[in-house]
């Protein structure tokens, strides 16, 4: 995040030296297009933040059990489809899972769909890229993340 | 304006509903409503207030400032492999979720990226960023980490070229404003 902001502020104190009229602009610019995605990221996040709220943790923990087969994978694809988790939360709640017997395969299935696959962000995809092309990514995202699953369930006790 | 509050009406109506939610919850010490607010929504509102900003001010001084032709030749139509390497590379040193991305997507397409370069740029910026590496090797190791890169890499290779060939004959345009 810092560097974020150092490259930032760089990137302003030179185009306002090189041209203020073209920085002026491009703020202009970002604004527009910022103003035209937040509203729909505002309201997924809502909806996110309150269903996060009706679903504990520890029943997420519990549905994904460690003898739970088939089923196990079918529900971290599910829950990484829907869901849009931070980063914050989904890793230590990953490494909580492995700890409690959950394979890794189930969980790469969880990481990959989680971030590859977003349902609930479709609308905001779809703004930019249309609708269809939005749930074709997403299709296609979701059998690359299980099919990456598969395969780390298949070499993980190789190596 | 008015085009836009009609384009965005059922966004703002959630949004409004929200509000008016928190301000009712806190009136009445509603526990449930404070809590969405300050533990789930508040998660969220910071990484939307401090990342999306700064995020859509260098996506305006991009377009202002970098050059069409260049950009084009490095990740347009004929960058092959060294256009996926680009894209690869730059994704990995963002930062935040996904739907910052479209954005990004939508300014590399207009400046002449092509549109398989532009779906692998989606692939590793949801899969590679360094920010969620370091995460991820943290809490589920480095043998983890590597395992699901190597694997992943190739599949959103493959998806990115199935879009292309799929959107090559069609009419397909990014839209951003």
């Amino acid at each position: 995040m810092k560097i974020l902001i150092a490259i930032t502020i760089t990137c302003l104190v030179l185009s306002l030296l090189k041209d203020r009229g073209r920085t002026l602009a491009s703020i202009r610019k970002g604004i527009a297009l910022f103003a035209n995605l937040l509203p729909a990221v505002l309201t997924v996040v809502i909806i996110v933040s309150i269903a996060l709220y009706l679903t504990p943790r520890e029943d997420l923990i519990r549905y994904f059990g460690k003898d739970s087969g088939i089923a196990g994978y079918a529900f971290a694809a599910l829950l990484g489809s829907i869901s849009l988790i931070p980063g914050i939360i989904a890793y230590p709640m990953a490494g909580m899972l492995i700890q409690n017997g959950v394979s890794y395969s189930v969980i790469a299935v969880f990481i990959t769909t989680l971030t590859m696959v977003g349902i609930i962000t479709i609308p905001i995809e779809a703004r930019y890229f249309g609708f269809k092309i939005a749930l074709m990514r997403n299709a296609l995202s979701f059998c690359g993340a299980i099919i990456i699953g598969m395969a780390i369930s298949l070499i993980w006790n190789i190596l | 304006m008015k085009a836009y509050i009609k384009d965005q009406l059922a966004n703002f109506a959630v949004i409004i509903a929200f509000i008016v939610f928190i301000i009712v919850s806190y009136a009445f010490s509603f526990k449930p409503g404070i809590e969405i607010l300050q533990y789930n929504f508040q998660i969220f509102a910071k990484e939307i207030m401090m990342f999306l900003p700064l995020m859509f001010i260098l996506i305006g001084l991009f377009d202002v400032w970098a050059p069409k032709e260049k950009i084009e030749r490095h990740i347009g139509t004929d960058s092959g492999f060294k256009g996926a390497v680009w894209m690869i590379l730059l994704a990995m040193l963002q930062a935040g979720p996904l739907y910052g991305a479209f954005p990004v997507a939508y300014m590399l397409y207009k400046k002449g990226a092509s549109i398989r370069n532009i779906f692998i740029y989606l692939g590793a910026f949801s899969t590679l960023k360094i920010p969620m590496l370091s995460f991820e090797i943290g809490f589920l190791g480095l043998k983890f980490s590597i395992l699901r890169t190597l694997l992943t890499i190739p599949i959103f290779i493959v998806i990115a070229i199935i879009m292309e060939n799929y959107l090559k004959t069609r009419k397909f345009q990014i839209k951003g404003d």
